[in-house]
């Protein structure tokens, strides 16, 4: 269990553009987004002595960004192997290295080419090795194709539909067209969903996220060390990561998970909520991973915001918009800002607990949801300002 | 078609993995059964989680209910599935407890039916390596 109740922040956050082509190194992304991230916080380089990132496909090496800005000690210098479920999880092993010693301040970042460079849709791998062999020469491959599996089960097991999705892709993008680093800012109705391509049935083109070049960072420290910096602390109350049974080897072994109407944060949430000693009730805004309109359900689901099975009705009606009981995704979340593997939603909790989210803003936002991963393993934190 | 022009992915047979295909090649559903928990496994393990002692392979009947599907439409990549869509690849619930891949063949992809009862068809794909599919048939 997390034992780290209020005794880290988020001291500094930062961003690159968003674009479909960067035309830079993934490198010089993350570096210029660790900077800012260090800028903001009111720290130099040569006050960081940890950087933690995550990938399984494009990135920089941590020791790589560290090289480039000067860092002399690098000491807590660590790359997670984790995809979607890694956001909050680097963040989280951040206040650990703190907490044990190993670092002072350490900077966490997410950088990819997703879209000019490695791209996760793509599909190329002629020779499959380990599950892959299982799935891949069927022709299953891509993760749209991964996750529309899962997202028929729920439809069959609960009657979820098209239209709850088509609730949560508009919602999103209505709240994209408020985000000035926002790669989507046309204004999306349900008849443009409805009339979206047909990628993998059930998932049509607007259930699928995009892909992103750019880079996100973020500065942990204590938060005694956060006070005294130049911004107003975000602390952080709690988080959890992991998922319960058959994690497997990778995000397209889930073979063997007990229910697809479920995923990781149905395993998760105890520990989450345990760790901030607070629910969902509690929660003024919810940054949820979307890599697909179905994974937000899940999310919900799982972490005791309506019960399995009625995460589409819960979405109805307004519920999760900017004006609604529960916002989500206030910057327009994987499917309308950017596709960063999630770090983007950590940046905006960041903003919509700071105050400075300019028209996003959730006024009298206290505490904030940040969740990542879509599978059977994930990550989330509970933040607070 | 040669086996030299065969462009989809293939898999690559590993030690835990080589009976499976070596039954697929033969036209036998080979899958591993725990002597302690009497579950049946699959994907292929050294352990079993309950037990953590090593699974036998038997041969079983293939027989078993649809429990996900999808219907590819977008090819990707496009150079390789473009002729293919729309076609459908499925998890399916064998009677023996275990859940398995496979394409459906046999179907057009509005006939699909949650809980449908399928039966394997030995899908040649090249002299090595045959693939799982499945065929719609009578409850």
């Amino acid at each position: 269990m997390y034992k780290l109740r209020d005794k880290y922040a988020i001291a500094g956050i930062g961003n690159t553009e968003y674009s479909k082509f960067s035309g830079r190194t993934v490198r010089s992304l993350a570096t210029e987004a660790c900077l800012k991230a260090i800028e903001d916080a009111g720290l130099t380089v040569g006050d960081i002595d940890g950087i933690v990132s995550f990938n399984f496909n494009d990135s920089a090496p941590a020791i790589g960004v560290a090289t480039e800005m000067g860092i002399v000690n690098a000491g807590y210098a660590v790359d997670y192997a984790a995809g979607g479920n890694g956001a909050n999880l680097i963040t989280l092993a951040a206040a650990a290295a703190i907490e044990a010693g190993l670092a002072k301040n350490v900077v966490c970042f997410r950088a990819m080419n997703g879209r000019s460079g490695f791209r996760l849709g793509g599909g190329r791998d002629m020779s499959a090795y380990g599950v892959t062999q299982y799935t891949a020469p069927l022709g299953w491959i891509t993760y749209p194709q991964a996750m529309a599996m899962w997202a028929r089960r729920h439809m069959i097991d609960y009657g979820t539909t098209e239209e709850h999705w088509a609730e949560i892709a508009t919602t999103f993008r209505a709240n994209a067209l408020l985000n000035e680093r926002a790669m989507q800012r046309t204004p999306m109705t349900k008849d443009d969903y409805f009339n979206s391509r047909m990628i993998v049935d059930p998932f049509r083109m607007y259930d699928i996220c995009l892909e992103s070049d750019g880079a996100c960072a973020v500065v942990i420290t204590s938060a005694e060390h956060a006070r005294d910096l130049r911004q107003k602390p975000v602390f952080i109350m709690g988080g959890a990561y992991g998922g319960g049974p058959s994690q497997g080897d990778d995000l397209f072994d889930a073979i063997r998970w007990p229910s697809h109407s479920h995923n990781c944060f149905k395993y998760l949430a105890d520990d989450l909520w345990g760790s901030a000693g607070i629910g969902p009730k509690d929660v003024d805004v919810a940054e949820i991973y979307d890599c697909f309109t179905y994974s937000v359900l899940m999310a919900l689901e799982g972490l005791g915001f309506c019960k399995e099975g009625e995460g589409g009705p819960f979405v109805m009606g307004g519920r999760i918009a900017r004006d609604g009981e529960l916002p989500v995704n206030t910057h327009g979340g994987l499917l309308s800002e950017a596709y960063i593997h999630g770090f983007n939603h950590v940046i905006e909790a960041v903003e919509q607990l700071r105050g400075t989210a300019g028209e996003r803003q959730i006024e009298g936002a206290e505490i904030a949801l940040t969740t990542a991963g879509a599978m059977t393993c994930g990550s989330a934190m509970i933040l607070r300002n | 078609m040669s086996d030299t022009a065969y462009a989809k992915p293939l898999p690559v047979p590993d030690p835990e993995s080589t009976p499976f295909w070596d039954g697929m090649r033969e036209g036998r559903l080979m899958l591993q059964r725990c002597a302690s928990t009497g579950e049946h496994l699959f994907p292929p393990v050294t352990f079993c989680p309950g037990s953590l002692e090593r699974p036998e392979w038997v041969e079983v009947s293939g027989k078993g209910k649809v429990f996900s599907w999808i219907v590819v439409r977008h090819p990707v990549p496009r150079d390789i599935y473009a002729d293919d869509v729309p076609y459908i690849v499925a998890l399916v619930t064998l009677d023996e407890g275990c859940r398995m891949t496979g394409n459906i063949v046999g179907v057009a992809p509005e006939n699909m039916r949650a809980d449908m009862p399928v039966q394997i068809v030995f899908n040649r794909a090249t002299a090595e390596i045959t693939l799982p599919a499945f065929r719609p048939v009578e409850g």
